[in-house]
């Protein structure tokens, strides 16, 4: 590969004090609405109209400051903010850094002014998308048939299906029995967390050395009938497409367990390949992920629902239904595991995925499946240009692939988290390492989506194959980065001290005095 | 047939597809597919699924016909409330929500993403004022999830395994919580009572509460306001009794309450959650929901959260402030099975509107908010219940009370069907929730009512039942 030149950045600087050094008493941003004198004849003083004891009496310590001076203050905190559009994010992998297209954000925002709890005949055209979201491309993409839209991210979908697993075999009357979930390290720690918090006990599997996933035996030795169900991510972390994962699904209803799949991340496998025909009875998708619903700097998201015809009935009320030419909300329903999170979910991340999918249309996701995966293979092949870089276990890669740089730590002292920190002085987001445990170790994760050129891979690529000479070269580079971001060397002791951490300002001023 | 390249896919370029397809020693996407995923798992042909809209003008024109078949809470005059509300929405809240920075960052570090850590450090710093408490982290989904989160705080603070709700809050609220809660008889499952409400006042029984309060009550769970409007002002005495009890004190609020109503701190409350989207953040047909979840600083308080908490610190340079994640250890990032709960893609976003939108009320804003929500309520109240056979229950309510028509005979399903044929959104119907009051409408005012709007849905209520 040619050398590419590396471009500097520096982030924004703007040493923006806290929003509560600023302003100034009397100072406002934004007049409320006029009470009529009428009204407030009729009514009288508002404290009268609150019970004695709830009245408030120290006004809240909020600052005061005018509408200019807010705006400038958030506007500063957005600059100091290295969002996905501004930067090639390709680094952050198992999160899908799409391409968020601008006319969804004003399609979306066409629902802005609907209530959850309007008569059904004024949300028709609300509910008739989400129903062919669901029901026409989840449906052709899963197999799945039965969809909901309440679970309002992705480990939401997961405890959604963990509480769908729990009423399944209470129905059975064997929950007594079936307590336990079996996941896989490489599956993202919701599927260990998510079962954990609806009541079951999480059984673990590692991989095998070689083929980096789990092997058949070591899912027949943890099976048994306490076995409630699986929870697994597929392709894991890693990239690695499970090839036994349908011996898996077998193995477990065998054992009258329930398959429940982690698809957050659909991204390489849209028309490729279906939960549905690896014998999965449910799963979830991530419409912050695969279908390009902004990542709103950690939420709002979706964790789209699926499900076989026989665990329909197990949905959280209420399900979007069509009747003749008419949308339905459906909450009649006596054996659901009732909600999961209060009204319909996140719609307008739905609108978004509707979009995003009837923009794309079978050749187009299936294009944007191909190309992320063509990606990823291309910046494989690039990859072997940087020094210190590893790849855990054989074969290809689907979506991404965790990468190592232990040799680079070997060799020069620097890990993974001071690459990380210096490629950002290069204008590039920092990578994603790994979920935890680190069993690979100095883990990283790139995930080059279908949003990012070849001229993007070969940048992503040449920063950090630049960051990893300067390893070799001078490390103490990389030991004092970075040196263009918008603070320095960030004192990180305080944040497990109790005697120092502050989680707002009432208890920074406390500490501080 | 030839395609023409995706505008958002740049590699679709088939001379790039086909570069990159060399660079790896591969002829096509079909090769590659068969070296990682197995023959028999692989889809046979081309899904059936409606042409591509490419075109950004027509996707457009597709997708707003469709969204175009629904009214909106600008277009019809709406009175329902019920755990998401109509409020006013500053148009600095939708500005800053647009910014391409915020709306597209995830999970970058404190270097690359400083902006991002200070707004939700903000936001924490700022519901905290509110209610009075110094810790709060980034919030999760909703109110009940917040709820949800807090009561198993609480029982694993006790080691308790029942929680005590108001019978009187929202039903789908007690679901959410319901699921969190475990509603089978695992172990480890935490049972659920509902305590007695007052008919009157719409307050907590406490009579029933003293009664069924007990050794093993991890906690006390109660609404300020409640689901049906009216504002406990009996906080110091639940708290009283539950910690008598050994149980902790748990308060749901509604945020917007909080610059005329007590902050649950003065009430005794060890765990506050509650609805952000009151903030400034849309309806969104509830997509707008966002739950917080605070309390004070003390170290086994933390230990217990599930959520991410940003805790602001320094830099080696004088004066420069840094922030990042506190007790992360804790969160289901780093211990999976053994987290407390789990944190995930949650609602961020919201939280940094709901920032922005305290900072620009500041703490007069947030007192007139109130006062304004409390005398349009109130003035709505009393002239809806002018109309015959109308009442108004409850009398210490915020912005929501249950209108009863029992008196007309009528039922609220025909009445709102009526008011819907004159451009009227009536409130929830709640007669099959809580049957016990009769034929009533939850109903919901606030700031952006004004008095023609309730004149107008006094009268057309009266042309109805008239």
């Amino acid at each position: 590969m040619t050398d590419l030149k590396v471009r500097p950045y520096h982030a924004a600087v703007w040493s923006e004090p806290l929003i509560h050094e600023l302003g100034r008493e009397g100072e406002r941003g934004v007049i409320l609405p006029a009470v009529e004198e009428e009204i407030r004849r009729t009514v009288g003083k508002p404290e009268a109209l609150v019970p004695r004891k709830m009245r408030r009496r120290v006004k809240p310590g909020l600052p005061e400051l005018s509408q200019p001076q807010v705006l400038r203050h958030w506007l500063r905190l957005s600059q100091m903010t290295l969002g996905m559009e501004v930067d090639i994010d390709l680094g952050v992998g198992t999160c899908t850094m799409k391409y968020s297209p601008k006319v969804n954000e004003e399609l979306a925002a066409m629902i802005a002014g609907v209530h959850p709890d309007q008569p059904e005949e004024t949300m028709q055209g609300l509910l008739e998308l989400a129903w062919c979201f669901g029901n026409v491309y989840l449906r052709e993409l899963s197999g799945m048939d039965a969809f909901s839209f309440q679970p309002p991210g992705g480990s939401a979908g997961a405890f959604n299906n963990a509480a769908m697993m729990r009423k399944y075999h209470e129905e059975n009357g064997e929950l007594d029995q079936r307590d336990e979930v079996i996941t896989t390290i490489f599956s993202h720690p919701c599927d260990a967390a998510c079962p954990a918090t609806a009541g079951f006990k999480v059984v673990t599997l590692y991989p095998d050395e070689e083929t980096g996933h789990p092997s058949v035996e070591a899912l027949k030795a943890a099976v048994s009938k306490h076995t409630a169900g699986i929870f697994v991510t597929n392709p894991e972390d890693t990239g690695i497409f499970n090839e036994h994962i349908d011996e898996w699904t077998k193995i477990v209803h065998e054992a009258g367990g329930l398959c429940a799949y982690d698809q957050a991340n659909l991204n390489a496998v849209m028309g490729v390949t279906r939960a549905r025909d690896a014998g999965f009875d449910m799963s979830f998708f991530n419409l912050h992920k695969t279908f390009s619903s902004p990542h709103g700097s950690s939420g709002p998201g979706s964790g789209a629902v699926g499900v076989t015809e026989e665990l329909e009935k197990f949905l959280p009320i209420p399900i979007i239904a069509k009747r003749g030419e008419k949308y339905h909300l459906d909450y009649d329903r006596p054996k659901s595991i009732g909600r999961v999170r209060d009204f319909l979910g996140n719609l307008q991340v739905v609108v978004r995925a509707y979009a995003w999918a009837a923009a794309m249309g079978a050749d187009g996701l299936r294009e944007a499946a191909e190309v992320s995966m063509i990606n990823n293979q291309y910046l494989s092949e690039r990859m072997k240009a940087v020094p210190g870089v590893t790849k855990p276990y054989g074969g290809k890669r689907l979506d991404q692939a965790r990468w190592s740089l232990e040799k680079l730590k070997k060799d020069t002292g620097c890990g993974v988290n001071d690459v990380n920190r210096r490629v950002i002085d290069y204008g590039v987001q920092s990578y994603f390492t790994s979920h935890h445990p680190w069993i690979v170790p100095e883990p990283f994760t790139p995930e080059p989506c279908e949003t990012y050129s070849k001229a993007d891979i070969d940048y992503w690529v040449a920063v950090l194959k630049r960051v990893c000479e300067e390893a070799y070269e001078d490390p103490e580079i990389l030991k004092k980065a970075p040196h263009s971001s918008s603070i320095h060397a960030v004192k990180s002791a305080p944040f497990d001290d109790p005697e120092r951490w502050a989680m707002s300002w009432r208890a920074y001023r406390r500490k501080m005095k | 047939m030839v395609r023409k390249p995706h505008p958002y896919i740049p590699n679709s370029v088939p001379e790039v597809k086909a570069e990159l397809l060399r660079a790896v020693g591969a002829t096509s996407a079909e090769e590659l597919y068969a070296e990682m995923i197995p023959d028999r798992l692989l889809l046979k042909g081309r899904m059936d699924l409606p042409e591509g809209i490419p075109a950004e003008y027509d996707l457009k024109k597709h997708v707003a016909e469709i969204l175009a078949k629904n009214r909106t809470c600008v277009d019809a005059l709406s009175f329902l409330g019920g755990g998401c509300w109509n409020h006013f929405i500053p148009q600095v809240c939708d500005e800053i929500a647009h910014r391409s920075e915020f709306l597209t960052a995830y999970a970058g570090g404190y270097y690359s993403d400083l902006g991002r850590f200070q707004a939700n450090w903000e936001f924490q710093s700022l519901i905290c004022e509110l209610v009075g408490m110094e810790v709060s982290g980034i919030p999760t989904y909703d109110w009940g999830s917040a709820a949800g989160n807090a009561v198993r705080m609480a029982s694993r603070l006790t080691g308790r395994r029942e929680v005590l709700v108001p019978a009187h809050m929202s039903p789908a609220r007690l679901s959410v919580v319901a699921n969190f809660c475990n509603p089978t008889d695992m172990p480890g499952a935490i049972k659920i009572r509902k305590i007695a409400y007052s008919r009157e006042t719409g307050t907590l029984d406490l009579k029933d509460l003293r009664k069924k309060i007990n050794g093993k009550s991890a906690c006390v769970y109660f609404e300020n306001p409640g689901y049906l409007g009216a504002i406990e002002d009996q906080g110091k005495e639940i708290a009283d009794i539950a910690h008598g009890a050994g149980a902790e004190v748990v308060v749901g609020v509604d945020p917007i309450s909080l610059g005329v109503l007590a902050p649950p701190s003065d009430y005794g409350v060890d765990i506050v959650c509650g609805e952000v989207q009151p903030l400034g953040v849309h309806m969104m047909a509830g997509g707008g929901l966002a739950g917080f979840i605070a309390s004070r600083d003390e170290e086994r308080y933390v230990a217990e959260y599930p959520l991410r908490l940003i805790s602001i610190t320094d830099t080696v340079r004088e004066g420069e402030y840094a922030f990042g994640q506190a007790k992360y250890e804790r969160t289901s990032y780093m211990a999976r099975e053994k987290a407390k709960d789990w944190v995930g893609t949650t609602t961020a976003l919201y939280g940094i509107i709901a920032a922005v939108y305290m900072s620009l009320l500041g703490p007069d804003g947030m007192k007139e908010v109130g006062e304004a929500i409390l005398q349009k309520s109130h003035y709505a109240a009393g002239k809806l219940a002018e109309v015959k056979g109308v009442e108004a229950k409850f009398p210490g309510f915020f912005k929501e009370f249950p209108l009863n028509i029992d008196a007309t005979g009528r039922k609220v399903r025909q009445v709102n069907k009526a008011l819907l044929k004159r451009g009227i959104f009536g409130g929830k119907d709640i007669s099959r929730e809580f049957p016990e009051l009769g034929e009533s409408a939850l109903t919901c005012v606030t700031e952006v009512h004004s008095k023609a709007d309730i004149d107008r849905f006094a009268a057309e209520l009266e042309a109805i039942l008239g």
